[in-house]
């Protein structure tokens, strides 16, 4: 039991608690107290750390923020206007505060009233679909269009929206990279012809793909109905980070091992079967290497894509907070790209769990 | 005394009405293109086996062997020369003839079981699926992996994979087994086992076959002659040695057979000089 829970654990990347198992236990208390002290409490003291430094950053920006603005108002307006400000700032009313790097403190309150917020908003979403659910079957029996719900999104529905886009980026990625790599990696010709398009076209920027993705989506669909600028917004993350896939295939099937080969031409056998039996599972772990970096280049790109396409998710949410320029705006940037790093940090660990499903070490 | 040449008098008609070899190689020469210019590995040699003869190959190292088995298995081109099997001409590789590398090259995703069945799908594709299956659990069995059939190839120890190599060329009929080296990369024990399997195959169906080896005590232990290949470059045959012991062998026997250490000595003595 004990055995199987610490496999797990470390199957999934969290070999850092197997001390502390072990110390619940009851093995060797002293060996395993020691391990989880360094392996547990040193993380945590460092987020601690952490989380001081930064609280003591944004309180020395906050201060020179405040001099630099009291000063201003002396000059400008006079001892009296300087002293109110003063006044203000020390009270620590929000509609003074200096506008710089905001605290942990603020951050994690911005972090509950985005929670607040999007509880809400979501059982605002949900009174609607329940007082417009008849009147929409009626007129979708009449043939009508019907009344959808157009309110502003919650900052989890960005989220939402912002997984939906990476994965079908991802999706397309695979779609187009792993098929491409396998025939580029099993033709040294073809490989070597268009090893030039492929370094051309591998630095790219994200901001260039966008723009050439909505380019020609914008003649092409016309007049579909669909939402464009997620349909540009996933293409353009899909072409952005296919490259690592498409390398890391052609060169995984292009270095089969030379024994294995030996193999299947001893065998004889037929292409189909060597490429499936013998040549993909010999480069899955070359592929999976590369789909891990696609993963996480696409999520990265994303919010950048998000930004500039005005599509909505994450990057939108930063940049409508950037805009916007609230008092509490800046903390909430601050939450969306903690947790766009979790969120990244967790696609990444979820490959890796594949990854070690999938692929032979030998 | 009458009886004796009559009997010889049949072998030697037998050799001449059959005259038939499974295996003839004729004029191999071997070049190596190098930055250096060619490098001649193997110049004119010439060697026939007849069938269900086993023979082990053995000389210095760097003087060819892989290369000729290599070039028998069809994995390496010849340069000029003809390799003859059952009286066609090899050209490429083919599961007629089953080859045991040194290390056991499996694919480690697969399992013992599927190691051996992706040749025997191939070599019986007419056979039912139980069929196949009971050849692949027959040869595992016989190398010894009774209960080891499902592990995967990469969890196995060095031993076993060697094992399932040798099943997996056993497996397939091949017309001839060619052999590089199959146990030197494995501790005493273990060889002596496996020569013993190898041994038992040998006495019971009499597969043609070629073995590289660099244990003398090996070479004529298995074999019925010792090929001895002169140092390179421009290797060629040096000298056969023929080793008539009586099938079904057995070790005990030949160690202590009177002329055992003459034929020991005679193999030493050409690697020596
Ligand atoms: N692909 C190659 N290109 C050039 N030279 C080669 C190549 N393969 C082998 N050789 C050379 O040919 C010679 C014979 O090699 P080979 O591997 O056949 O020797 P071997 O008798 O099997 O040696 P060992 O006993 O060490 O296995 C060596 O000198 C080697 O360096
Ligand atoms: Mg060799």
């Amino acid at each position: 039991m004990k055995t199987k829970i610490i496999k797990a654990v470390k199957f999934m990347g969290l070999g850092y608690l197997e001390p502390l198992i072990r110390l619940i236990t009851g093995e060797e208390v002293r060996k395993n107290s020691k391990d989880a002290f360094k392996r547990i409490l040193f993380p945590l003291l460092s987020v601690v750390v952490f989380i001081l430094l930064w609280h003591s950053f944004s309180n020395y920006l906050n201060n020179v923020e405040s001099t630099l603005k009291i000063e201003k108002t002396l000059k400008n307006q006079g001892p009296e206007a300087a002293k109110k400000l003063e006044d203000c700032i020390a009270s620590g009313d929000i509609s003074c505060r200096p506008n710089s790097l905001p605290s942990p403190a603020m951050v994690a309150t911005a972090l509950g009233k985005l929670w607040d917020d999007h509880k809400i908003m979501a059982t605002k979403k949900q009174d609607f679909i329940d007082k417009y659910e008849t009147i929409n079957e009626e007129r979708a029996a009449n043939g009508e269009i019907e009344i959808v719900y157009t309110g502003r999104p919650s900052f989890v529905d960005q989220i939402k929206t912002s997984l939906k886009t990476v994965f079908a980026g991802f999706l397309l990625s695979i779609i187009i990279a792993v098929p491409l790599g396998i025939v580029l990696g099993l033709s040294d010709t073809l490989r070597t012809s268009f090893n030039w398009l492929i370094q051309i076209l591998k630095p790219v920027s994200p901001v260039v793909w966008l723009l050439l993705v909505s380019m020609i989506v914008k003649t092409v669909l016309t007049d579909v109905d669909v939402e464009k600028s997620f349909v540009i917004s996933f293409i353009s993350v899909g072409l952005c980070s296919m490259w690592a896939t498409l390398v890391n295939t052609s060169v995984g099937v292009s270095s089969v091992d030379k024994d294995f080969m030996n193999v299947a031409k001893v065998l004889q056998l037929g292409t189909i079967k060597k490429i499936f039996k013998i040549i993909l599972p010999s480069s899955f772990p070359m592929i999976f290497t590369g789909l891990r970096i696609t993963l996480s280049v696409a999520w990265m790109v994303l919010i950048a894509i998000e930004l500039l396409a005005q599509s909505p998710g994450l990057g939108s949410f930063v940049w409508e907070e950037f805009q916007n320029g609230s008092s509490d705006s800046n903390s909430k940037i601050i939450v969306a790209m903690f947790v766009i790093g979790i969120i990244g940090f967790m696609l990444d660990r979820i490959m890796m769990i594949f990854q070690k499903l999938l692929t032979f070490t030998d | 005394m009458s009886q004796t040449l009559t009997h010889t008098n049949t072998i030697d008609h037998d050799l001449q009405g059959f005259e038939k070899y499974m295996l003839e190689l004729s004029n191999i020469t071997k070049v190596y293109p190098t930055p250096k210019g060619d490098f001649v590995v193997l110049e004119n040699l010439n060697l026939k086996i007849k069938e269900g003869e086993f023979v082990s190959i053995i000389g210095h190292s760097g003087c060819g062997k892989t290369t000729l088995l290599s070039m028998i298995a069809g994995l390496n081109p010849i340069t000029s020369g003809e390799i003859i099997l059952d009286g066609t001409p090899i050209k490429g590789p083919g599961p007629d003839r089953g080859v045991i590398f040194q290390s056991p090259s499996l694919l480690p995703w697969m399992s013992a079981m599927e190691n051996v069945q992706l040749g025997v799908d191939k070599v019986f594709a007419n056979a039912t699926k139980k069929q196949r299956e009971d050849i692949c659990k027959y040869y595992l069995s016989k190398v010894g992996l009774d209960g080891a059939f499902d592990k995967k190839a990469k969890d196995l120890s060095q031993g076993m994979k060697q094992r399932v190599g040798i099943a997996r060329a056993l497996a397939l009929k091949p017309q001839v087994l060619l052999l590089d080296e199959p146990f030197g990369m494995l501790d005493s024990l273990t060889r002596g086992e496996l020569q013993d399997v190898l041994l038992e195959v040998l006495d019971k169906e009499k597969t043609t076959g070629i073995m590289i080896t660099h244990d003398v005590d090996e070479s004529i232990f298995l074999a019925d002659r010792v090929i001895m290949m002169t140092s390179g470059p421009r290797a060629q045959i040096g000298d056969i040695l023929d080793i008539t012991y009586d099938r079904p062998r057995n070790r005990k026997a030949i160690l202590e057979h009177e002329t055992y250490y003459s034929n020991r000595e005679h193999l030493i003595n050409f690697l020596e000089h």
